[in-house]
Order: C-alpha cells, then sequence, then structure tokens
C-alpha cells in the first residue's frame, strides 16, 4: 500500500536557459514603457471604440474581422477596469486618466514577445540545429516593425501569434505522429492546432490563409498515411477521423462560439442596428425592440404599417410619401406623371405609415375579429397622411427609365385611371396560405395590372425629392433581388376611422408587449452575412499602400507624433531583415527547384529525410509567406503596411533555415565554415545595428532633431514628420 | 502523363494475361470482334453499344489486350461468383506497377493473331457512319430555323456591327481582342453583306439586309462543337457509347443550340476551346510516338487553336492554362523518364515551346496587325488611343494633320494624358460632392471626345483676350507660369491642400473662379521633359508636366475610377512626390488657335509593339469598367450550373417572337448530378488505389479512364468556371457556357463507366448486358425527350408568357425564375 514511497519523489526539469532568456529580453522589449504615449496612437481609434461597445455591451457590426480579436482587446480593458467612456475620435488625443491603457496594449504585447520563443520552438521542431533557432528567435526579437504592432492596442501580433501557434503544434503532432500516436501529448498538440487556426481565423480573416495551409498539409501527411499499409484499415480510419474532428469540427465549433458570446455580450441596441434586419433588430435590448415590443404578429386589413426594405442598400429606409408631387418635367426633359412622390426615406417619420386595405371595403379599420392578410391576397395601400392609394403605371421612373414609376394617385381627370392593386407575394413563405407575419414575413408586392414589382432602386433623387431614394416597379423578369423585397417593421391595429382621428393616432407611438427572438443560428447567420458584404468605402488612406510596396519596404505608416515635440512612432521595419528575408525566399525558391529536377533525374543531392525535412521547412514557412502575401493583390480594400506583418513573420523563420543549409552544402572545410559564421555574425551585428538607429521611431521615446529626422530618411517614400518651426 | 500511364496500363493488362485462369483462343477473340462490327444487321443493342473501340495508333495485338481490359465482363458469360475468385487471384501482378515502362515491349511481343480484315473495315465504316450521323444532326438542329426571327437579337447588335466595322475599315474599340468580330466581318463580306446596316437595337428589323452569312458562320462553328465533343470524349474513353451520350447531350441542350444561331462571340469562342481541347486529347495518344508527323499535326493545331480561343476572348486564357498544365505535367513525366536523354527531353521542351508559345503568339499578334491594318478610318474608337495612334486613322483630325506647330497664348487646347488608355483632361458642371474636398468643380480624365476636354491657354497675371487682334503673337515657353481655363465653363485649373478625392496622399484639383477671375491657386507653370529653359512648346511632340505654384505638385490622373457622382471618370490629382512616371506627364493634342498658320505635321508613328500593348491596356481598362451596380438584378456564378435563370435574346411581351436563352433543364441537372457523382467515385477509386486495394483488370481499366479523362475534364470545368467567382466585372449567364461543354462530356464518360461497373458487379451477363443497354438508352432518349419538350426556347415561341396558365410553355416553367 505504501508501496510508492519506496522510491523517492523526483521532479526532474530540463529548462532551456536559451529558450528562457530570449523570452525575458523579448518580454522586456515590448512590455518596457507600455502605456507611453499615453495618447491614441493609429488604429486604436478604430479597436478602441469597439471596446468601448463591448465595455457599453452595446451591439456593433464591422466587417473588418470576426468578433474574437476584439472580445480579447475588450479583455484587457475589462481586466483593467475600463468602463467604456472615451470619445474614440482622433488619432493623437490624450487618454483620459479611467482608461487602463497599459492593461488594454497588455495582451497584443504579450502575444508579441512570445513570438520570440516560438520561433525557437517551430525551427527546432522543423529539425533544424539550435543555432538557427536561436537566430530565428533573434531576428524576431530585434523586427522593429513587430515591436511596434505589438506594443499597441492592435490585432496583427495576435494574429501571428496565433498562425506560429498553429504551425508550431502542427509539427509537434506530427513529430509525435512517429512515435507515439494516439497518446495525451498526440492529442493536446492536435487539438491545439485546431483551437489555434479557429483563432487565428477568429482575429482576422486573414487567418484563413493559415489555416488552409496547414489544412493543406495536413492533408498530404493523411494521405501519405493512407497509403501506409502497414496500418489496418480500421486505424486509417481513426487517424483520419481523429484529423477531421480536430481540424475541421473544432474550428468550425469554436467559430461559432465566438459569436455565441459575442452575441450574449453585446445585447442592448447601438447605432449600428439600422444595418440590421428588422427581425434581428427586435432581438436587442431597447431600440426597434422597444418599439415594436407586442405588436399583433399578424397583418389584418385595416392595420397600420411601416415598410422597411429587405435590402437596404445604399441605406437601410422605408416606403415613405408625402405631399409633393413629382415635377411636370424633369431636368432632362422628360415628363412625369406629376402625382404624389412615393420614396424611400432613411429615417423615421409619421409619412412612413401606410394601412393595408381591402379593395372590396371602404373601412380602414380593423374589424372584430380581425381578418388576416394571407398570401397571394390582393390589397391596396393607403397612405396614412394624405390618404392616396400606392400606384404604378407605365410612365418612366424619374431616374431609372426603364422601370415604372411608383406614385400615390391623384386624380387630375386626364384619363390616367388609377391602378392601385397589389397582389402579396410573401417570399419565405412556408405554405402557400401564409399570414403577412410583421417583421418576419419577407414579402413582394406585385402589381396586379402590369405585374412590376415595388422595388428601391438605390438611386437618390435630386432635390425635389429631396434627396431621397427612388423608389420604381419594376417588371418581376428582370429577376429576384432582395431590393424588391419588404417586411413590415411597425404595426399597431387602426381604430379609427375618421381621417383626423387617423392622423392623431399615427402621432402617437405603437405599445403592446410580446419579446420575439431569434433562435442563435439565425442570428449568426445574419451578422456573418451582413459583416462579409457591408462595405466600407474603399477611398485610399494617406498611408495606405499596394502590396508591390510591402516586399521592399517603400512606405511607412506615421502612427503618432508627441504633440510638442518631434518624438514619433513608426511602423517601419528592420530594413536589413526585410531584404534578406526577402533574399532568402528567393534563395529557397531556386534551390528548391534544382534539388528537384535533380531528384527527377536520379540525383539525389540531399538524402531522403534530409530532403524532406527542406521540403516541410518551405511548405510551412515559405508557404506561409506565401499565402499570407498573395491574397492581398486581389483585395479590393484599403490596405497598409502592417497587412504584410503575418507573411513577415513567416519569412523570418524562413531565413536561418536557409542559412544553415547554406553552411551546410557549400562549407566543407573548418575555414569556410568560420569565415561562413564570421559573415553571419558581421550580418547579424549589422541588422542589430539598423534595430538600434530606427529604435527612436519604434518607441517614440526620443525626440530627434530635423537633422537626424531627415538622416533617417532613408527612402523618399518614407512619410518621417518633421516639423517646421 | 497519359502516355506514360497508358503504356504503364499496357503492361499492367499484359503481365496480367498469361495469369488469366480462363485460357480463351483467338478464335473467341475474333468472334467477339465481329459481334462489335456495328453495322451487323443482327448485332443485338447492347453488344453494340457495349463495344469499346480500338486505339487507332496502338498495334493490333496490343489493342485486342486493351480490350479485354476494358470489355465490360458481363459479356464473357459465366455467374459472378465464379468470375470473381480469379480475378481477386490475378492481384499478384500490381507489382508490375513498379517495373516501370520497359514492359511496354511487352504487349507487342505476346500479340495474338490479327484480326480478319474486312471486319476492321467495316468497324471504320461503320465509325465514320457514326460519326457522320452526329455530325448531321448537329447541324441539323443548328440551321433549322436559323433566319427566325429576322430581327436583332440580344448582342447581336454589338457584334454585328463590330463586323460592319469592319467591313466599312471604321476603327472602334471594343472589350475583346480582334478575331471574333474580324471573322464575323469576313463572314458577312463573303457573303455578300454590305456593311451598311446600322444594328442600332435589338429587334431591329433585318429588312433587305443579308444577315445569313453571318449566323450561318456562327452556327456552322456551333455545329461543330459536337462531333468535337464526340472525338474528344472517344479518344478520351476508347468507348462508342460515351462519345455518343455526349453528342446526344449537347445536340440537345437548348442552350448550346440558342447561342449558336446568332452573331455571336460565344459559338466562335467554343469552337477554338474545343478544337484545342480535342487536338490536345489527340495529341497525347500519339505521344508514344513522339516528332512524328501526325504528333507534330496535333501539337502544332492545338496551338494554332489557342491563339484563336484568346484571340476572340480572353478567357481563352482558361484553355490556355488547361493546355498549360497538360504540357508540363507531361514534360515532367518525359524528365522523369531516365532512358530517355536529356537532350532528347530538350528537344521535347523545344517542341512544345515552338508551337505552343511562339506559334499561338505570333498568330495572336497576326490578329492585331490585320486588325490594325483593316481598320484605317476614323471611328468611335478614336478617343480611347493616344495622339500618335489616331494619326495613322483617316478622317481624324491628327491624321496629315494640319494644326499650328507652336503653343501660344490663346490657343484652345486639349490635354492629353501620356499613359496609355488615361484619356483627356476634362472638366464638366459638377461640383465635388459634400465631405469630398473643397466643393468645386470636378476636374477628371475622360476617354471620349468631348467639348469639355477643351481649354484655353493664359497667361497667369492678365485676363485680356490674347486672340485680339492688336496683341502680338506670344508663344508659350517651358517655364512659363501659366493658367488654363475650362472653355465650357470658364473656370480655372486649379489645385490647394485638400486631399484627393480617392489618392489621399495627393492634393485635390478642381475648377475654380469666375469668368477666368480666380486666385493664386490657379497657376501652373508649364514644363517640357527634357527640354531648356525658354524652348518653345510643341504641339502633339512635346511631353508636358504641368507644376503647381503654391504646393509644388504635379498634375497627374491617378487612373483610378471615380464613383458615381464623378460618372466613372477617372480621378486627377496633383502629386507632391515628384517621380517621373507617365501619369504625370501629358501631350497637347488639338490646337485652335486662328493667329497662327497651320502647319501640316507629321506625327512620330507608333511602333506596331507599341500599338498592340496600348490596345491591351485600353481594353483591360475597359474590361475593369464593367462594374455591376447596387440594386440591379446581376447573374452570379452559382446560379449558372443549376439553370437558374436563362437570358432574353428577343422579346418581352405575349405577342413577340420569344427566344430565351436556356440550357435544357434535364441537361444541366443531369451534368450536375454527375459531376458530384464523378467527385464521390473518383476518391473512392483514389484512396482504394492509395490503400493498395487490389482491384480487378476491368475495373482498373474503367477507373485510369475515370481518373484520367475524366480528370482533364474536370480540370476543365474547373478552369472555365470557378476563376468567374473571382472576377468583379459584371457576369451573364453566357459565361458559363465553356465549362458547360466540359461538364457535358464529363457526363458522357461518368455514365459509361458507372453502367460499365454496375453491369460488371451483377451476376448474369444477359441482364448485366441488358441493365447496360437500357441505362444507356434511357439517358439519351430522356434527353431527346428532354428536347422536344424544350424546343420552343431555342426556335422561339409566340403566344402568352408561361407564367399564364393558358401558355403551353406553362407547365415546362419547373423554375419560378424562368421567365420565358
Amino acid at each position: 500500500m505504501l508501496g510508492f514511497l519506496k522510491r523517492p519523489v523526483v521532479v526532474k526539469a530540463d529548462i532551456n536557459l536559451n529558450v528562457v532568456v530570449l523570452t525575458a529580453v523579448a518580454l522586456l522589449s515590448r512590455l518596457w514603457q507600455l502605456a507611453y504615449p499615453r495618447a491614441v496612437v493609429f488604429d486604436e481609434v478604430y479597436y478602441g471604440q469597439y471596446i468601448s461597445f463591448y465595455m457599453k455591451r452595446i451591439f456593433f457590426l464591422d466587417g473588418s474581422g470576426p468578433p474574437f480579436g476584439h472580445m480579447l482587446l475588450a479583455l484587457g480593458g475589462y481586466l483593467g477596469g475600463f468602463d467604456g467612456n472615451f470619445l474614440w475620435n482622433r488619432i493623437g488625443a490624450e487618454y483620459s486618466s479611467n482608461v487602463p491603457v497599459w492593461s488594454l496594449r497588455l495582451l497584443p504585447a504579450l502575444t508579441g514577445a512570445l513570438l520570440v520563443p516560438m520561433a525557437y520552438q517551430i525551427l527546432l521542431e522543423l529539425g533544424f540545429s539550435h543555432c538557427a533557432a536561436t537566430g530565428a528567435a533573434l531576428l524576431m526579437l530585434i523586427e522593429n516593425a513587430l515591436i511596434t504592432q505589438s506594443r499597441l492596442m492592435l490585432l496583427e501580433s495576435v494574429l501571428i501569434f496565433f498562425n506560429l501557434l498553429a504551425v508550431l503544434s502542427y509539427l509537434k503532432f506530427s513529430n509525435s505522429q512517429k512515435q507515439r500516436p494516439f497518446s495525451l501529448s498526440w492529442w493536446f498538440w492536435l487539438t491545439l492546432t485546431g483551437v489555434a487556426c479557429s483563432c487565428a481565423v477568429g482575429v482576422k480573416y486573414v487567418g484563413v490563409c493559415t489555416y488552409l495551409l496547414v489544412l493543406t498539409v495536413a492533408s498530404v501527411h493523411a494521405w501519405h498515411l493512407i497509403g501506409d499499409r502497414t496500418l489496418s484499415h480500421v486505424r486509417v480510419l481513426c487517424h483520419l477521423l481523429a484529423r477531421a474532428a480536430a481540424l475541421l469540427v473544432i474550428p468550425a465549433l469554436m467559430y461559432l462560439l465566438f459569436f455565441y458570446v459575442h452575441l450574449i455580450l453585446v445585447y442592448r441596441s447601438g447605432p449600428h442596428d439600422q444595418i440590421m434586419s428588422s427581425a434581428f433588430q427586435a432581438s436587442l435590448e431597447g431600440g426597434l425592440a422597444r418599439i415594436t415590443q407586442g405588436q399583433p404578429l399578424e397583418v389584418a386589413y385595416g392595420s397600420q404599417v411601416t415598410l422597411k426594405n429587405v435590402f437596404g442598400k445604399p441605406v437601410p429606409c422605408w416606403l415613405h410619401s408625402h405631399q409633393s408631387t413629382y415635377p411636370m418635367i424633369y431636368e432632362n426633359g422628360r415628363g412625369s406623371s406629376h402625382q404624389q412622390q412615393v420614396t424611400c426615406y432613411p429615417f423615421k417619420d409619421v409619412n412612413n405609415w401606410w394601412i393595408v386595405k381591402d379593395p372590396g371595403r371602404h373601412q380602414l379599420v380593423v374589424s372584430n375579429p380581425p381578418r388576416p392578410v394571407r398570401h397571394g391576397d390582393v390589397v391596396q395601400l393607403v397612405h396614412g397622411m394624405t390618404t392616396r392609394f400606392l400606384n404604378t403605371h407605365d410612365v418612366a421612373a424619374p431616374l431609372s427609365p426603364h422601370s415604372q414609376e411608383v406614385s400615390c394617385y391623384v386624380d387630375y381627370n386626364i384619363s390616367m385611371p388609377s391602378q392601385n392593386l397589389w397582389r402579396l407575394d410573401i417570399v419565405n413563405r412556408e405554405s402557400d396560405t401564409e399570414v403577412w407575419k410583421t417583421i418576419l414575413s419577407e414579402v413582394r408586392l406585385v402589381h396586379v395590372n402590369t405585374s412590376a414589382v415595388l422595388k428601391l432602386s438605390g438611386a437618390h433623387l435630386p432635390d425635389w425629392g429631396f434627396r431621397q431614394l427612388e423608389v420604381v416597379g419594376e417588371k418581376l423578369s428582370r429577376g429576384y433581388h432582395e431590393s424588391m423585397v419588404w417586411n413590415v417593421e411597425e404595426h399597431r391595429y387602426g381604430k379609427s376611422q375618421e381621417q383626423k382621428e387617423r392622423e392623431l393616432e399615427l402621432h402617437s407611438p405603437a405599445q403592446m408587449d410580446v419579446s420575439r427572438n431569434l433562435s442563435f443560428m439565425a442570428r449568426f447567420l445574419e451578422l456573418q452575412w451582413r459583416m462579409l458584404t457591408v462595405r466600407s468605402d474603399d477611398s485610399e488612406h494617406k498611408y495606405s499602400s499596394s502590396p508591390l510596396d510591402w516586399v521592399t519596404l517603400d512606405t511607412s505608416i506615421a502612427y503618432w507624433l508627441h504633440p510638442r515635440t518631434s518624438a514619433q512612432i513608426h511602423l517601419l521595419g528592420n530594413a536589413v531583415i526585410w531584404a534578406s528575408a526577402g533574399l532568402a525566399t528567393l534563395v529557397y525558391a531556386l534551390l528548391f527547384l534544382w534539388y528537384l529536377l535533380r531528384r527527377r533525374r536520379g540525383i539525389h543531392d540531399l538524402p531522403e529525410d534530409s530532403w524532406l525535412r527542406w521540403a516541410l521547412a518551405g511548405a510551412l514557412c515559405a508557404g506561409g509567406w506565401a499565402v499570407n502575401y498573395v491574397p492581398f493583390f486581389m483585395m479590393e480594400k484599403t490596405l497598409f503596411l502592417y497587412h504584410y506583418l503575418p507573411a513577415l513573420a513567416f519569412q523570418i523563420l524562413l531565413l536561418p533555415a536557409v542559412l544553415e543549409h547554406l553552411g551546410d552544402r557549400l562549407c566543407r572545410s573548418p575555414l569556410l565554415r568560420s569565415l561562413f559564421s564570421g559573415l553571419v555574425v558581421a550580418w547579424y551585428s549589422c541588422a542589430c545595428h539598423v534595430f538600434n538607429t530606427l529604435r527612436p521611431l519604434t518607441y517614440g521615446d526620443k525626440s530627434l532633431s530635423p537633422s537626424e529626422l531627415k538622416a533617417l530618411r532613408w527612402k523618399d517614400s518614407w512619410d518621417i514628420l518633421i516639423r517646421k518651426h | 502523363m497519359l502516355c506514360a500511364t497508358s503504356r504503364l496500363l499496357a503492361a499492367r493488362t499484359a503481365t496480367a494475361l498469361p495469369a488469366q485462369p480462363r485460357g480463351r483462343g483467338p478464335g473467341a477473340r475474333c468472334r467477339r470482334r465481329e459481334l462489335h462490327f456495328p453495322g451487323h444487321p443482327e448485332l443485338p443493342l447492347g453488344d453494340f453499344l457495349a463495344g469499346r473501340l480500338p486505339r487507332s495508333s496502338v498495334s493490333a495485338g496490343r489493342r485486342a489486350i486493351l480490350r479485354r481490359g476494358r470489355m465490360p465482363p458481363a459479356v464473357r458469360g459465366g455467374p459472378a461468383g465464379v468470375e470473381l475468385r480469379p480475378r481477386r487471384g490475378r492481384c499478384g501482378p500490381q507489382v508490375t506497377r513498379a517495373v516501370g515502362p520497359d514492359v511496354a515491349a511487352e504487349p507487342t511481343a505476346r500479340s495474338p493473331k490479327r484480326p480478319a480484315r474486312g471486319s476492321r473495315r467495316f468497324e471504320a465504316a461503320g465509325r465514320w457512319a457514326l460519326l457522320a450521323l452526329v455530325t448531321l444532326l448537329a447541324f441539323a438542329t443548328r440551321f433549322h430555323r436559323l433566319d427566325e426571327p429576322p430581327h436583332i437579337c440580344w448582342d447581336e447588335t454589338h457584334f454585328g456591327k463590330m463586323g460592319s466595322y469592319y467591313i466599312n475599315r471604321t476603327f472602334f474599340f471594343d472589350v475583346h481582342p480582334p478575331l471574333g468580330k474580324m471573322l464575323i466581318g469576313l463572314a458577312g463580306y463573303l457573303s455578300g453583306y454590305d456593311g451598311t446596316f446600322l444594328f442600332q437595337k435589338p429587334g431591329d428589323k433585318y429588312e433587305h439586309h443579308n444577315y445569313m452569312g453571318m449566323r450561318g458562320f456562327c452556327a456552322f462553328l456551333g455545329s461543330l462543337l459536337v462531333p468535337f465533343a464526340y472525338l474528344t470524349v472517344l479518344e478520351l474513353s476508347k468507348s462508342l457509347p460515351a462519345a455518343l451520350l455526349t453528342a446526344a447531350l449537347l445536340t440537345f441542350d437548348t442552350g448550346c443550340l440558342t447561342l449558336s444561331q446568332y452573331i455571336l462571340l460565344d459559338p466562335i469562342l467554343m469552337f477554338f476551346i474545343m478544337a484545342a481541347m480535342l487536338s490536345m486529347v489527340k495529341y497525347n495518344s500519339c505521344a508514344d510516338r513522339p516528332f512524328s508527323a501526325p504528333w507534330w499535326f496535333w501539337l502544332s493545331l492545338t496551338g494554332i487553336n489557342l491563339a484563336g480561343a484568346l484571340g476572340v476572348k480572353f478567357v481563352g486564357l482558361f484553355i490556355i492554362l488547361q493546355v498549360g498544365w497538360n504540357t508540363i505535367s507531361d514534360l515532367w513525366h518525359l524528365f522523369g523518364d531516365l532512358s530517355l536523354s536529356v537532350v532528347t527531353v530538350g528537344k521535347h521542351l523545344t517542341a512544345r515551346i515552338l508551337c505552343l508559345i511562339v506559334l499561338p503568339l505570333t498568330l495572336y499578334t497576326a490578329t492585331y496587325a490585320v486588325h490594325f491594318m483593316v481598320l484605317n478610318k476614323s471611328g468611335p474608337g478614336d478617343g480611347f488611343f493616344s495622339s500618335a495612334f489616331q494619326a495613322r486613322l483617316s478622317g481624324n483630325n491628327l491624321h496629315n494633320a494640319s494644326i499650328p506647330e507652336h503653343l501660344a497664348y490663346g490657343s484652345v487646347i486639349t490635354v492629353k494624358n501620356v499613359r496609355m488608355a488615361m484619356g483627356y483632361l476634362h472638366s464638366h458642371r459638377h461640383l465635388y460632392p459634400e465631405g469630398i474636398g473643397a466643393r468645386q468643380q470636378q476636374v477628371t480624365t475622360y476617354l471620349h471626345k468631348d467639348y469639355n476636354n477643351l481649354w484655353i491657354i493664359k497667361k497667369h497675371n492678365t485676363n485680356a483676350d490674347p486672340l485680339d487682334p492688336s496683341f502680338p503673337v506670344e508663344f508659350v515657353r517651358h517655364g512659363d507660369i501659366i493658367r488654363l481655363e475650362h472653355k465650357e465653363t470658364s473656370r480655372n485649373l486649379h489645385s490647394h491642400y485638400h486631399e484627393a478625392p480617392l489618392t489621399r496622399k495627393h492634393y485635390q484639383v478642381t475648377g475654380y473662379g469666375i469668368n477666368g477671375t480666380g486666385d493664386s491657386n490657379d497657376f501652373w507653370r508649364i514644363e517640357v521633359v527634357n527640354r531648356k529653359f525658354g524652348n518653345r512648346i510643341k504641339v502633339l511632340r512635346s511631353r508636358i508636366r504641368l507644376i503647381h505654384l503654391v504646393t509644388g505638385c504635379v498634375l497627374g490622373s491617378s487612373g483610378k475610377v471615380l464613383p458615381k457622382w464623378g460618372w466613372e471618370q477617372l480621378e486627377v490629382t496633383c502629386t507632391p512626390y515628384l517621380k517621373e512616371t507617365l501619369n504625370s506627364i501629358w501631350n497637347v493634342e488639338d490646337h485652335i488657335n486662328p493667329k497662327l498658320p497651320n502647319i501640316s505635321l507629321d506625327v512620330l508613328q507608333p511602333t506596331f509593339p507599341e500599338i498592340l500593348l496600348e490596345s491591351h491596356m485600353v481594353m483591360i481598362r475597359g474590361n475593369n469598367g464593367l462594374k455591376p451596380k447596387d440594386n440591379e438584378f446581376t447573374s452570379k456564378p452559382w446560379h449558372w450550373p443549376i439553370n437558374y435563370q436563362g437570358l432574353r435574346f428577343s422579346g418581352i411581351n405575349d405577342t413577340d417572337f420569344r427566344v430565351y436563352l436556356l440550357g435544357n433543364p434535364v441537361v444541366w441537372w443531369l451534368n450536375l448530378l454527375s459531376i458530384a457523382l464523378y467527385l464521390l467515385l473518383g476518391s473512392i477509386i483514389a484512396v482504394a488505389m492509395q490503400r493498395g486495394a487490389c482491384l480487378p483488370a476491368e475495373v482498373e481499366g474503367l477507373s485510369q479512364v475515370l481518373l484520367q479523362g475524366g480528370g482533364q475534364l474536370l480540370l476543365g470545368w474547373m478552369l472555365h468556371y470557378f476563376p468567374f467567382f473571382l472576377m468583379g466585372r459584371i457576369l451573364y449567364f453566357h459565361h458559363y457556357f465553356p465549362a458547360m461543354l466540359f461538364s457535358s462530356m464529363l457526363t458522357g464518360i461518368l455514365w459509361d463507366t458507372l453502367l460499365r461497373l454496375c453491369a460488371w458487379s451483377l451476376a448474369s451477363s444477359s441482364l448485366a448486358r441488358g441493365i447496360y443497354a437500357v441505362g444507356l438508352l434511357s439517358l439519351l432518349l430522356g434527353t431527346a425527350y428532354s428536347f422536344y419538350l424544350f424546343h420552343p426556347l431555342a426556335y422561339g415561341m409566340v403566344g402568352p408568357l408561361a407564367q399564364d396558365p393558358r401558355s403551353p410553355m406553362a407547365g415546362l416553367r419547373w423554375l419560378e425564375s424562368w421567365d420565358f
């Protein structure tokens, strides 16, 4: 029973002092004076507002990336006790005392510092020497751009961290595959790969590139596994299932989890509500939910409704009409019907109210019991304030001459009859007798006479139309489009038969009480879809650049300038490292091609295992660089130098690998070998020197004189700010 | 790649032979061959359909072996159980896979008796007859009612017009390369069309104009698609039924039919794509006899067709990629074949470079040479090109230009950016919208010739009219400070410290001032590149820069397209970076000054490579400009394979003659299903082979066809389809048709293989044969019947729309989005 006492309890620990020292130095370099400058630096202004939203639990929509990254930053704010009260409006604005600058910047800085030991580990796992691994870590340590980016409240260093973590854990996993498959550590690293991948995707969409790379490498390995005939079918199946679960299922679940947490955190309505559908808005606390609470669900004859366009581009808006008529003659000489304008109006207004009327009856109130309107029914829509009927006819619309004009009918006695019958077509119906439901039903209004569909054309009317949006009738034959679909947002049963009373009724707020909650999946899908389709204005920023400028470091970004002195922070890379990393990639590609061709002709320069190692290093490092760089050429959004940093991190990993390979292959004699090491040391001190020279711009702690700044402007295209006195 | 694997396959089946338990004499083989004779009167249909064709280029012995390997085994008779055991027993020879290509020599050594000469001839005759039948049917369907409707349909208005331009030799601009339109023009010219029809808008009647030549030409090329697909599938699968099925799918597809019947680029494009594919496949099967005459023939024909495809539309690039991929993998295999010396591999490489790169490039360039030679009159496309280029066109005001040579104050000029496809400095009575710099008049560059491109050059300090006859003429000199006044609006070219609308690093350029009176921000220093101070400035020749006096920036065009408020013209900025780029260099094109004598100028004629480059730049810019608008229905790539919505070629109302481009839904949905089935089956087989499963010889043969031949077709489909997802330009349904050709061919191969596999796995031979025949026949008849149902879409229909229950087509509106 006491057998375990027979042996002493011994803890053996191998501590790699290299790693410890490197980590310590990295932490020092990233955390030193972290709270300086105590002002908003560059994109902090952008991320900061989302942190404030999180702190205040207000819903927002950001098309630039999934919410995980924002949540991580917000976590820093939460731990630092940030209350969200700061106006993020200007770069360079001083932080007020309630902003916990240090803890907000802590997480990016920590992840940035951890890149250094991770670079070391990755090179080791790739099968390179400790020397090369130390080299990679040292290079990571003195890369100015990485330091700048990780010392601020920005997401790139977090993204790079997860990218490298995914690669590192996959390598650990595949190395333990050879020895002990299905062991604890095997499972751990496999799962960690999936988790890291999903985190990378969750921080920024660009993380998908690294995820795909890891997936590709994993599937190539899996394919070899399938070809391994020493394994039984069942065992191969187990291997494949384990991989699929860890690399496909876990990331998908994690991704959903991010959104789940996000939607739980931000449950209050806020300024971004308008982009979302009415149903989504109604699920948020406050805002539309307060208004729509307890509305009757089923639209009946006599209902008073506002109709919102589902597509909502260029802006979300409601079907609207007002006293003014279309001008008799347009600027271009075409004529109009001169009837009352019908537009789409992006603000809540009493003129947005319409009454659903049964064409067969005269009354505008809801009968008791209410008679619901169903799919396929023919209705008339009466404008609440003017009691005119929604009408369309074969007259060209003001701005889209190929479509029909929509108006509220005014009888001028000029033998232009009113054509005000509309057939209700519920797009998302489940049965053909479905009832028109508030918020939930998406309907098309098909004109009975001309089979035109009520549509938001997206054009802004000129001054006579008060710059509101044009509404037209378009022939159904042009195809289905979301801009033809409308939904009832606000709704109440009309009670007053007299026009005066009705106007009063329209002005009074609708109130009743039921809350309708969407399921999580519906909310997730809608949010995801809006995030992917929301279009930011593609105008160029002062510091934006094109991907071609990045490799040669032809661009810089001025992040911050001290309000009084000329101390400033710039995103600037270590020129020596950038140049040599680019060169190393080229050398790698050429060497790889050369070896490959020679192997094909049966000449094996490298033994099999070192060839495999060489290829794997290339696939992960050069491949990682390529997949994180090339897609930017196809992107149409505004690009900045910092978008290159994930690619650069992979390139830096490749650099020592290539150097070691060259050293091994070229230097046969001890003399050559020492010469080579001498060169490498000289080159590294050169990089150190550059780091040191650019350090004032990286940390922004030292005010330089104009002449010193001028001396630092090595390239004309670097925008180093020089104060004119 | 194909060459090596087919050789390998032959080797494997060959080595498999001796192990076959039931020895089969040559007599039996002969009997079977006679059974295969397609024209035989007593031939059971199943047998005929099951017959696979011999490979023409392999020796008779090998052919026999190949055939045995691929025959649906059920034909052999005997219960399946008996069949299966020996097959499993033959797994041993799998090892031969590693032996390498040397084994390929073996089959000839084992060659059995030659078949009877007569039967071979009959077989060949039968094959030709079948090909003729397929071709005839294709031509019959395409030429049936070709003349209807006798009015312009859809894009005929563009391409017919461009054909007329060739006949009239007027210069025009289009976003597609010239070959297709040139051929249309040629067809029209040869058939007696005189180029006088205006092709104004769809629906215009042709009246007496001869349009049948052009339509006939397109229909001819469109008809050839069917035999090409037939031959390609035959070559890839060696199976007549597969080829027949493919031909039926394409013949009976209403979409292909409609698209082939009108004056469009698509039939020409698809013709070249399919021809390139066919010649590539043919060339692949010549791989065992490199450098022979047929080898060279097919290789160079591939190159020629590639040039044709690219010369019609830029999407021809996709077939180039496919051929390129095929060539690279082919070379990779040759390179890895250690029995070939490096010199031989080098020869292979050179031959491919010659035939697949040099030859197509030469031909492609030649089409442009013809294009520029034929079009020598000024026309609607002039403004898109540089001043020097326009001087080539007779009728253009720069042709044999007679204008004042030196720039003087008071001259009315147009200023053109030297960078290709940038256009003229332009302004108009519209202001920059709120929030974008100062709310002053817009200044842009514009590609068309327009009155708003005119500027008056004035002295900076006086506003007196320099054309007043009492003043002496004063020339503008390098380094002078000038003002440019917009002639139509009398505003000065102006810049200031505001961000430019799109390129935020640059300064905004506006039109400012009233009647020419502005402020000091209107002053520009005019400089000639590489000249000394004081020199006069020459029209057309001098390359000038305009430097803003106050801010020191240089006037340039960024080449970015302004949003809707700027009428999608290009942005003009003032750049503070004094880099020498073409964007900031301008030349003076038109020059009007009544006080100066007109001198005839011979402008430096651009060289042919310059013209070529320039026209490509203009085309790329034009293509990028075709952007879809918000709130507008646009066709999305995912709509296409599911046949979501068609395109209306002619007619809208129920009284019109309506033609609707829509794929035959039976064919298209079958294609869609086939792709999914193919992926499933292909991955099962690939995994099984990777696991080292012992496939029976028959399955092995079938799976080779499926993976090799089907793989090429799948690649073709993907290459012609997926890139559209990345394209920003506006897309149409008809862009899918090249991909549809590939997926139809894949369907042919897949179903043939699938039915054979089914037949193989079944017990009795007669049942298997029956299943195979019934399956295939039902596919063929099904497509034919669906064509019978849907043919009004292509041949035209009159009467109520299909939404109307009275319409005969009402029952055929299977999707709500179809609106015929």
